[in-house]
């Protein structure tokens, strides 16, 4: 992670845009707020269902870097126990 | 809801200073960029961290470039909230981030920085993607 805290006392990637991929069948992109031991909390957060069949997680993520990310929730609090790994789209 | 206008206007002459055309009303957007031909760098500026460490002085390096848009605006949102969701009508098929930069050619938008691409990044790593761009898209064909 190559980016700096902009807000002292915040998660090193709070107000980065982050891909959130779950235990499950769904990938989230959105802006990392905070985390605490029971889960992590996103915000302007666009939800992939790679269940879906429709696309690919590789053209949903491709899609989201090109033209941006399509908000579908506000805000999302995720169980941490459901968090497989969290890295920032723009990497 | 707004930030109050005495924080907001040190960031505002940032990027007046640098050579950006502000943008505060619907009707200067639709001025600047309604049946725009040529190329125009949109530049949307916001409050938060990755404008001032990333975006502004990122666009401040970029314009020193030697292919340059026609034109650069800018609009601040936001703020001038009216005037920002107008502009971004001009690159609609694009989510709304900020900050941003849309470069447009004969009112076409051709190339984004989204906020994502600008967060974490250092100044020199957006401006080299902008002028990269502006090789592309603004270079005058022979």
């Amino acid at each position: 992670m190559s980016g700096h805290v902009f807000h002292p006392g915040h998660d090193q990637l709070h107000g980065i845009t982050v891909i959130l991929e779950t235990t499950g069948p769904r990938v989230l992109v959105g802006r990392f707020d905070s985390q605490d031991e029971q889960g992590v909390n996103l915000i302007g957060v666009s939800v992939f269902d790679t269940s879906g069949g429709e696309s690919t997680k590789e053209e949903f993520l491709a899609r989201t870097r090109k033209f941006g990310v399509k908000v579908d929730h506000p805000h999302l609090r995720i169980p941490l126990p459901t968090v497989s790994r969290i890295l920032p789209l723009g990497d | 809801m707004p930030y109050d206008e005495k924080m907001v206007a040190p960031m505002r002459e940032e990027v007046r200073q640098i050579g950006a055309r502000e943008l505060c009303t619907v009707a200067e957007v639709d001025e600047a960029l309604g049946d725009a031909k040529g190329t125009t760098l949109v530049f949307v500026n916001s409050v938060c961290g990755c404008a001032a460490g990333g975006a502004r002085p990122a666009l401040q390096a970029a314009l020193k470039h030697t292919v340059l848009p026609q034109s650069i605006v800018t609009v601040f949102a936001g703020q001038d909230v009216d005037a920002t969701r107008r502009a971004r009508q001009y690159f609609s098929d694009y989510q709304p981030s900020s900050p941003s930069f849309a470069l447009l050619r004969d009112g076409e938008p051709v190339y984004m920085v989204h906020r994502h691409m600008i967060e974490g990044k250092s100044p020199q790593a957006v401006a080299a993607a902008l002028k990269e761009a502006f090789d592309k898209f603004c270079g005058v064909s022979v």
